[in-house]
């Protein structure tokens, strides 16, 4: 209900909202959690387990009942917290985990049969049938389960991400987080202030207290303006810092407002990396219930909760409202209840030294012990050593004292202290490097304290970072002891909650500790207690105190589970912002893509880069059919190809000979200037890497190439090589693969087609197979390499990168004239298999050089790397399987990638693998599918017949063992 | 997690490649036993507490670096370049 | 006690007043068979097949916090059987055999779920790869089905098969491939092996190993000395600290290797799925949570935690494969200790010391090991010969370079697998 007056709510702008169907009315202001409860709704959501009846607990992000799901289509959005969302024009809320209705809920039958479904009991049972499991008991669990649906839908919003620095990170804007921001932006320092409510004071938006003689909230308004007014301040309200990682780096989520994300194309959350010298947490302190039968009906809140809704919101959640607890902090809330002129039934203190001066009717040394009601608190039924009596309330405000927000301290594995005096777990010192905690968090009860000791830690932070700190004027404030006697369960019949929303009570611990799950760790896990929504804020500390109870233990040497991140939970579309669509990862596009996709031609990704896969001419209906005409057009005229994606790394200088003859299997020293050589490069282990030409460009310069796959790599390697091994070198190695677009201009007529464009023509003499050298390109400086990777008379013809699109339409148009054109990366692995020539499908890491036939190529004169490991037993092992050709011979022609090779009649089992297909393709050049393959002791088998099965596709084929070199043998049209 | 690298400040992890022990700086000789090499590649002291590793700056100045660093507590104590520590090791 | 669904009615109607301890809390004894150091997945496991397989009850488990406090339970509870090279093909399978009977072995629900598990492939040559893959398979007698683009649409709608960077091209469906409730594999091995007489003993920490002429007398613990002439080191995270206490250097690099879990959520994702482009991997828990994961951090690490860069980059790989899932809230992250080898795949073997016994290396694999990994370490512990599926998972492999198993084809740097 609510009140006549008060509250930080705008009361000349009401909005309207629904839940579940239903509209209703609130101030701008509310959330909705202080909206309904305005509205007398008591039952807003279903435990996950029992499907018990729920209301709103908490007033913050801690909430374990009141989780809602918002939008539709697209943007539904499931498990929201009531008490943090703001209400907004036309929010439509719908409770969750209930069917047919929140009201009448059929799976609340568990609540029933709640006997059979104690802690653990799903371990013990649900085992036969086997197949049942799948069948029906898990699809029921299943079922049963979770708690909000997602929509199905891909995410339609925009989230964002950001990063930022700052001298001195504050978590938190309550008293200590403003006196800290305060002290360290007056000395100077970069700051940055973070709270997750929608504005800075903390509880003293919550809590009838006044500083230096006004209303808190009204200080902590003006001290954040004076704040928001520094050039070297920035104040985040609805942002939570959800974890602390290593050198002072934090997340934090950022929520925008209803209306900023109203905005059409605002990021509705940003993900921020904040980096920050220096933290200062200042948290606060969560309240915790204490346990006592059917304490989870609806009504029964949190006393501090119960405060902000009075005293924020202007709402009573009830009329008659009971107060009980455990500590002075209790008694507030009868005082501001009283003080709203609300009804309060009755102040319960188990203290039995307990006083009041309050005008209420006051129970001390009593204990509430019950709870009446179902879908509402009726009454409440207190233990007082005279016996029972029964109030009728239907609101119970009760508090089982503060829990310090210590959660970030132990983002690092640091485990906080046990302080008896506060009844609670604090900080401890140094737990995150750089990070100090101040105020509540840090068992720091009044607001004097916290004020204090906010700007303390803050004067030494600045101290720690050579800043001044000026003197700081404390306003004046309470600074009431904080007195508690620990209370955590109130004995009697029935169940009594710990985690709400797991439905986790007293005797699931006590059962948990009955059958051995001793360890905290155990019960949390055996119970899940601890593992719903809150994360165990709620429930932690209690359900630890009755497991350290029933083994016989004290709290800490029973020891505590581990708070990790994120301190609330975050979206994953936020952490995750940017990856959405083609954002996961780069797109690198060569200089002729725009060209390839004006020629119609589907473009393909090999790694980051687009290329072109064909390019369909009219009247072809199916990729082959481009394919092998491409082949063809290579094979009988010439074919241009943008092979700009390979690697090209510049090495230069004096030590570059001697780095290549350490880094390649083969030697580079005594390659001629003006001459490229084909080069094998292992890793250290003694596999090969990658494989590649390197031409020499000048007596101390030369340009090696890579494949498009292990570009970085290799210059990775290049670079460890040089400074990690060989730092005596004198050589600088540049990756220059984006300087330069190049193309492979290949076929018989492609030196006639060269001689069209370059200003000095060539020929075989002065640019026979495997030169390179300067070339100029119709006054464009280039360079030009006689390489084949198509194993037809070829260059590669290279111009600086911003003439990459002239070049490539220059030599197409030609081409085309020529009875050529362009082809794509189908017919360059046609070619490439026709002359058995590698790639990463054979090179795929396992692969030795005497796999592949190349141990020749091992030099014997010089050390190189991966010479040593190379030589291993394993490695030279004649069984190896080792590459060979593979022509289909039987009655099914068709090859497949991926099929493994049996003997004739053997049965095609593990056992008897005799090796794998790694590339096949069908060659119109020698009309018939051909085969790249690994084979045990392949190479002494050229001429068998051997067995191709693929059980996947369904295929199964004899193949012919042969040499993998299919086409021109002895490699005279490259020559030629 | 972040790194100071000599050449250009304190920068993010995201900068950085990670390969493995720096016992990668010392290479045994061509002829030594296939147990140095074996103990080269594959074995590792693998302590918990500081270790000695390589970083490669490779969205950054391409130095290869030897990050002093805890495998316990992610403290990073240092960092020198890697061709500082490989002519040290020579 | 027999856990049947009638005893939960029964118990139910007595106030569950009747459960009894799991396990018991023996002290230690001065003199054991055989000790099995370390009170994961893999050692309790270890313990209870040297108890059914081979009668062997003498022994007791070491534990230096509490049982199944490493990486069995602090994983995404993956099980498959989808390797293909020579070694891990017969191991995985092998285990996967006995995961498929655990339920009615340990008389303990571990919720093993084979709901199939989906590796996406997004070109031509990643396709052939995994062609060989499921060919090798169903070579090894297990199951694998190539799918293609349709037939990935057909039972996972909801992927972005329209604007995501690296468009799907298929699917190899692993039908037998699904999760299992990781705690519970502990426990369940715990009882079994507790009830068949083996010693669970916890917070009891190995700081030495005593051995003498090279042969192995026994180890010094927090709780004081035990004898043995058979120790098993099974401490995957910490195999390198206690291989040095036998002066051992192992072949192995400690990384951190980080996972989620979001809140509560109705059904969703009813299968696994792999997304390597990304290293993305997914599930949905029984109770709702999606669990995902996604590559190491990278760098040598024993925290047990990870920081932001990868965090960031496995929620970006959620959200171009499955843009529905990013509404879902993160709940928790945590990060386990990976022991990393050369080549991606485990070690069960002896060690030069007589009686010294190890298994490590899981890398990020070892959940879905755990029944095949015991069953193995236990028939090597007590026969002093190797198991066959595991024959090949030797320690000598990196040096004389016979039998590698790098499936990922990386080579001998070891966070790359």
């Amino acid at each position: 209900m609510r009140l006549a007056r008060g509250g930080q709510i705008d009361r000349g702008q009401r909005i309207a909202f629904r839940f579940d169907g239903h509209r209703y009315e609130g101030f701008a202001g509310d959330t909705l959690a202080s909206a309904l409860l305005a509205n007398d709704i008591r039952l807003v959501g279903r435990s996950f387990k029992y499907h018990r009846p729920r209301g709103i607990l908490t007033a913050g992000s801690e909430e374990p009942n009141a989780l809602v799901t918002l939008g539709q289509g697209a943007a539904q959005e499931p498990n929201l917290r009531a008490t943090t969302l703001e209400l907004a024009e036309g929010l439509a809320a719908r409770s969750q985990n209930a069917w047919p209705s929140l009201g009448l809920d059929l799976l609340a039958i568990n609540d029933l049969a709640a006997p059979f479904l104690s802690a653990g009991f799903y371990y013990k049972t649900f085992m036969w049938p086997r197949a049942l499991w799948e069948k029906l008991y898990e699809p029921l669990i299943r079922r049963a389960a979770g708690l909000g649906a997602l929509s199905g839908r891909a995410n339609a919003d925009r989230y964002a991400r950001a990063f930022a620095h700052c001298d001195v990170l504050v978590i938190g804007a309550g008293p200590a987080g403003l006196m800290a921001a305060l002290t360290a932006a007056r000395a100077g320092a970069d700051v940055i202030l973070c709270d997750e409510d929608l504005r800075t004071g903390g509880r003293l938006n919550a809590e009838a207290l006044e500083l230096d003689g006004q209303p808190g909230a009204d200080w902590a308004a003006g001290v954040t303006k004076d704040l928001a007014a520094m050039p070297n301040v920035r104040v985040m309200t609805r942002t939570t810092v959800t974890g602390a990682y290593d050198q002072g780096t934090y997340g934090a989520l950022e929520r925008a407002s209803p209306a900023e994300a109203a905005r059409p194309g605002a990021a509705q959350e940003t993900f921020w990396n904040i980096v920050a010298r220096r933290a200062i947490l200042a948290a606060g302190a969560l309240e915790r219930p204490v346990a006592f039968r059917d304490n989870d009906r609806p009504g029964v809140m949190m006393a501090g909760a119960v405060r902000a809704y009075v005293n924020r919101w202007a709402v009573t959640p009830g009329q008659a409202v009971t107060v009980f607890g455990n500590n002075d902090d209790a008694h507030r809330t009868a005082a501001d209840l009283l003080a709203a002129g609300v009804h309060v039934t009755a102040l319960i203190d188990s203290r039995p030294d307990a006083t009041t001066a309050l005008d209420v009717p006051f129970y001390k040394g009593a204990q509430v012990c019950a709870a009446h009601g179902r879908k509402r608190l009726e009454a409440v039924s207190i233990a007082t050593t005279s016996g029972i009596d029964k109030l009728r309330t239907d609101c119970l405000a009760m508090s089982g004292g503060w829990n310090p927000t210590v959660h970030l301290t132990c983002h690092m594995n640091g485990r906080p202290m046990w302080n008896p005096a506060l009844a609670s777990f604090t900080p401890t010192p140094g737990a995150i490097p750089g990070l100090t905690a101040a105020g509540a968090c840090n068992g720091t009860m009044s607001t004097h304290g916290c004020l204090t000791e906010g700007a303390r830690v803050a004067a030494e932070v600045l101290v720690d970072l050579g800043f001044k700190p000026a003197d700081t004027t404390i306003p004046q404030a309470e600074d009431a002891p904080y007195r508690i006697t620990p209370l955590w369960t109130v004995p009697g019949k029935g169940r009594a909650w710990l985690d709400f929303q797991n439905d986790v009570t007293v005797k699931d611990i006590k059962q948990a500790a009955q059958e051995n799950f001793r360890s905290v760790e155990h019960m949390k896990r055996y119970t899940t207690q601890g593992m719903a929504t809150d994360q165990g804020k709620n429930s932690n500390v209690a359900a630890l105190a009755v497991l350290a109870d029933a083994t016989g233990r004290g709290i800490p040497e029973t020891g505590t589970t581990t708070f990790r991140p994120p301190y609330a939970p975050v979206t994953i579309a936020a952490m995750g912002a940017g990856g959405q669509g083609a954002g996961f990862a780069p797109q690198r596009f060569t200089t002729s893509h725009r060209a390839s996709i004006a020629a119609g031609a589907p473009m393909i990704e090999a790694g980051l880069w687009y290329r072109p896969s064909y390019f369909p001419k009219p009247g072809e209906t199916t990729w082959r059919q481009s394919c092998d005409r491409e082949v063809m057009m290579v094979r009988n005229a010439v074919g241009i190809c943008d092979v700009s994606t390979l690697g090209k790394i510049d090495i230069k200088g004096p030590g570059a000979a001697q780095l290549l003859d350490f880094v390649y299997t083969n030697t580079f020293s005594t390659l001629p200037v003006g001459r490229v050589r084909y080069g094998l490069m292992l890793r250290e282990d003694g596999h090969v890497m990658d494989d590649g030409t390197t031409a020499r460009l000048g007596p101390d310069h030369f340009l090696m190439t890579t494949t498009t796959a292990a570009a970085g790599q290799v210059m990775r390697h290049l670079d460890f090589v040089h400074q990690g091994l060989r730092p005596d070198l004198d050589v600088s190695i540049c990756s220059v693969t984006e300087h330069w677009a190049q193309c492979a201009v290949a076929g018989p007529k492609s030196r006639d087609l060269l001689n069209a464009i370059l200003d000095a023509p060539i020929d075989d003499a002065t640019f026979p197979f495997m030169a390179c050298g300067p070339v100029m390109v119709q006054g464009v400086a280039g360079r030009l390499f006689r390489i084949s990777f198509s194993g037809e008379q070829a260059y590669e013809i290279a111009v600086p990168a911003r003439y990459g699109e002239s070049l490539f339409k220059l030599l197409v148009g030609l081409a085309e004239t020529m009875g050529g054109g362009a082809y794509g990366l189908e017919a360059l692995n046609v070619l490439r298999i026709e002359k058995g020539f590698i790639t990463h499908a054979e090179i795929h890491g396992r692969t030795t050089a005497f796999d592949i036939g190349m141990e020749r190529m091992m030099s014997a004169k010089k050390d190189f790397i991966g010479k040593a490991a190379a030589a291993r037993p394993g490695l030279v092992d004649p069984d190896r399987e080792q590459l060979v050709g593979l022509k289909p011979v039987g009655a099914v022609k068709q090859l497949t990638a991926g099929a493994h090779l049996f003997d004739r009649a053997a049965e095609a089992t593990r056992e008897n693998d005799q090796g794998y297909v790694t590339s096949v393709g069908f060659s119109p050049t020698l009309d018939t599918f051909l085969g790249l393959a690994f084979l045990k002791q392949g190479r002494a088998r050229h001429g068998e017949v051997v067995r191709m099965v693929d059980h996947l596709r369904g295929i199964e084929a004899l193949c012919e063992v042969c040499d993998p070199v299919f086409f021109d043998k002895d490699g005279g049209r490259a020559r030629g | 997690m972040r790194i100071t690298c000599p050449i250009c400040g304190e920068r993010d992890r995201r900068e950085f490649y990670y390969q493995g022990d720096a016992v990668a700086l010392r290479r045994p000789d061509p002829d030594d036993t296939p147990e140095d090499w074996d103990a080269y590649l594959h074995l590792r002291d693998n302590p918990a507490g500081v270790t000695r590793d390589l970083w490669y700056h490779e969205m950054g100045c391409g130095a290869w670096l030897v990050v002093t660093r805890n495998t316990v507590t992610h403290e990073v104590l240092g960092a020198v370049l890697a061709s500082d520590a490989a002519r040290g090791a020579a | 006690m027999r856990f049947s669904g009638l005893r939960v009615l029964a118990e139910g109607l007595t106030g569950n007043r009747g459960w009894t301890p799991h396990w018991r809390d023996p002290a230690p004894k001065a003199d054991y068979d055989m000790i099995i150091i370390g009170g994961g997945g893999h050692g309790l496991s270890t313990a209870y097949y040297l108890a059914r397989e081979h009668g062997l009850t003498n022994i007791a488990v070491l534990e230096k916090g509490y049982l199944g406090s490493g990486n069995i339970g602090r994983n995404t509870t993956i099980v498959r059987a989808n390797y293909f090279l020579p070694g891990n093909s017969e191991f995985y399978s092998h285990s996967l055999k006995l995961w498929e009977g655990l339920e009615a072995d340990l008389n303990y629900n571990v919720m093993h779920s084979q709901r199939g598990l989906i590796n996406l492939f997004h070109s031509d040559g990643q396709r052939d790869a995994f062609a060989r893959r499921g060919n090798a398979m169903i070579n090894q007698g297990d199951d694998a089905v190539l799918l293609d683009r349709d037939g990935v649409r057909k039972l996972l709608p909801y992927l972005d098969f329209d604007n995501t960077r690296f468009p799907i091209y298929g699917g190899l469906l692993h039908p037998r491939g699904g999760t299992a409730r990781h705690d519970a594999v502990a426990w369940g091995y715990a009882r079994g092996a507790d009830r068949r007489g083996v010693d669970l003993i916890q917070n009891c920490e190995v700081t030495g190993i005593d051995i003498e002429n090279g042969a192995v007398k026994g180890v010094q613990t927090t709780r004081g000395a035990i004898r043995a002439t058979k120790v098993g080191i099974v401490v995957a995270g910490r195999s390198g600290q206690v291989a040095a206490m036998a002066g051992m250097r192992l072949p192995i690099e400690s990384h951190v290797l980080q996972a989620f879990v979001t809140e509560g959520l109705k059904p969703v994702i009813d299968h696994v799925i792999s997304f390597g482009m990304g290293h993305f991997y997914i599930s949905q828990s029984d109770k709702g949570g999606l669990v995902f994961g996604g590559d190491l951090d990278f760098y040598a690490s024993y925290a047990s935690r990870g920081n932001l860069p990868m965090v960031e980059h496995v929620m970006e790989a959620g959200m171009t494969l499955m843009p529905m899932i990013g509404k879902a809230r993160v709940l928790r992250s945590w990060g386990g200790i990976m022991d990393m080898t050369p080549d991606g795949s485990p070690i069960i073997d002896k060690t030069p010391i007589d009686g010294l016994y190890l298994n490590c290396g899981w890398c990020y694999g070892g959940f879905k090991a755990v029944p095949g990994s015991g069953f193995s370490f236990a028939h090597l512990m007590a026969t002093d010969t190797h198991h066959a599926p595991a024959a090949r998972f030797r320690l000598d492999r990196f040096r004389t370079g016979r039998g590698l198993m790098d499936e990922e084809g990386t080579g001998s740097q070891h966070n790359l697998h």
